[in-house]
């Protein structure tokens, strides 16, 4: 599955890494790295991690 | 087999979510008095009361899971009958059902004093929003009543907008009830150097004007008068339609740790701004916390409840593990905090310098029961894990 986050939105509050670690993670600057493509057996986590993001900023499809 | 979900925000879409997701394939309704589904509420005084406010914009993602959930909106709850399990809605149509879930939320309280009601701005909905930003478009000046999260972020709006803002407060410091006075402090010189103008320590004696509310009297006999007049002062919870029904309804709905409510015998579980239970990372005591992340945890912990039960298991209550989590966007700055440091007695600079990007640790006695962090979301990260951990 795509996962993309809108740059323009994300404030690197770093919620979705609570729910997916292997999928995004905050770097040693306090910014926000993530996966763009994801195993579909990921779906789960993922979804969580849109769920928690204070600026709505990820989607996937 | 039918599941009534009152209230359309984001407490009532995530209980309808894990509801699904637990397994149950009963009629799921939510009913909401708003004629909009679940939307973002974070936003509408910060960014989209800057830049305009879009339902379409603020409105969640809805998992395909939840397609077969019907939405009644535009219709709120008016009274239930636990006896007969039936709700009746302002339209007066009644609906049966089988398991109920309290979504309802909070309105914005308003000030019980002498003076006009009209003109007096409130901010919890989209209408509200777009009534507010319409308001201060034209305006030149604002008022703002209450130093809580949401006057301090309609004041930093309204400032990036060009408006002399007037900030008029009982407490003595913004937000110092979550911050204590140290942030609190800060806070206030941060957005004094921004232009803003604070009367603190002061009550309101009455709303000034004719039909619509130009302005106010303080108890020190002052008058102030702006365009625009925001009563941000907190919340009330929406428990007035389950009266009657023998519940304890004094400060929101008391629930256990499993989200079942207390006093309710049939399936019912209550989630979000509304639910009261106890933060058990912190202590026993049963609080309503109004952040953000809670109706998501208390939403995916209630539609797993209610799903277990109407399939004939009351669900076993699980310890509540949930750190209270709150970002506030003023300016250009980022406040964000984990745990309860409203509860703290002793405070400590523990990063950067508090003019700065800064780290604050809160203890109650020597345990530490919350940090709060302006820009220094890195710094922040391995707290929430230090929180979790507490016995
Ligand atoms: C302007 C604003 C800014 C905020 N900013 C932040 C922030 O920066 N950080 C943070 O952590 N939190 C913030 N919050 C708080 C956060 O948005 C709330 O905690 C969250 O929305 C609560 O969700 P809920 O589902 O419990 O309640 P709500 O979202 O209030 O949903 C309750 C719904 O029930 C409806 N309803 C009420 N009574 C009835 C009835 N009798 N029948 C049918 N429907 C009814 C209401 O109209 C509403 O649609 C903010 C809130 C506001 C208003
Ligand atoms: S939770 Fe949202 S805002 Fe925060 S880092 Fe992730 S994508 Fe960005």
């Amino acid at each position: 599955m795509k996962v993309s986050v809108d740059m323009s939105k994300c404030q690197h509050y770093g919620q979705c890494c609570y729910e997916a670690e292997d999928v995004f993670r905050l770097d040693d600057d306090g910014k926000l790295i993530y996966l763009a493509e994801v195993d579909e057996s990921r779906r789960e986590a993922v979804e969580s991690a849109v769920d928690v993001c204070p600026m709505q900023a990820i989607s996937i499809d | 087999m039918s599941v009534a979900i009152v209230g359309g925000g984001l407490g009532a879409l995530r209980t309808a979510e894990s509801l699904v997701a637990a397994g149950y394939a009963g009629e799921v309704t939510v009913i909401s008095d708003e004629n909009h589904l679940p939307y973002n509420r974070p936003p509408l005084s910060k960014e989209a009361l800057k830049e305009g406010v879009s339902a379409e914009k603020l409105e969640f993602r809805r998992r395909a899971a939840t397609d077969g959930v019907a939405w009644m909106l535009g219709d709120g709850v008016r009274s239930a009958s636990f006896a007969d399990r039936i709700l009746t809605l302002d339209s007066g149509r009644e609906l049966a059902f089988d398991g109920l879930a309290i979504a309802t939320g909070i309105r914005p309280r308003r000030l019980n004093v002498p003076g006009p009601i009209s003109g007096r701005h409130t901010l919890r909905t989209i209408d509200d929003a777009k009534m507010l930003r319409e308001a201060m478009t034209v305006a030149k000046s604002v008022l703002i009543i209450g130093a809580g999260f949401i006057g301090c972020e309609v004041a930093a709006t309204a400032r990036q907008l060009g408006l002399s803002v007037t900030v008029v407060a009982i407490d003595q410091a913004p937000m110092v009830r979550p911050l204590g006075f140290q942030l609190a402090n800060e806070l206030q010189r941060r957005h004094e150097s921004k232009g803003v103008k604070f009367h603190l320590g002061v009550g309101i004696n009455a709303f000034l004007g004719e039909e619509s509310a130009k302005g106010i009297q303080l108890s020190d006999g002052t008058e102030h008068y702006a365009d625009v007049i925001v009563e941000a002062i907190g919340s009330i919870p929406n428990v007035d339609w389950l009266e009657g029904n023998g519940l304890d309804l004094s400060d929101g709905v008391i629930v256990d740790s499993s989200m079942a409510v207390v006093g309710i015998t049939f399936p019912a579980v209550a989630v979000g701004d509304i639910a009261k239970y106890p933060h058990e990372l912190f202590d026993e005591i049963p609080r309503r916390i109004e952040h953000w992340n809670l109706p998501t945890e208390t939403g995916r912990r209630a539609g797993k409840t209610l799903a277990a039960w109407l399939a004939g298991d009351k669900p076993m209550a699980e310890i509540v593990n949930f750190i209270p989590t709150f970002w506030s966007d003023q300016y250009e700055y980022n406040i964000q905090s984990f745990g309860m440091p409203g509860l703290a007695d002793t405070q400590r600079l523990s990063y950067g310098s508090l003019n700065g990007p800064c780290v604050v640790e809160y203890f109650r006695g020597d345990t530490l029961v919350g940090v709060v962090g302006i820009d220094s979301v890195p710094q922040l990260v391995p707290y929430r894990n230090l929180l979790m951990k507490r016995e």
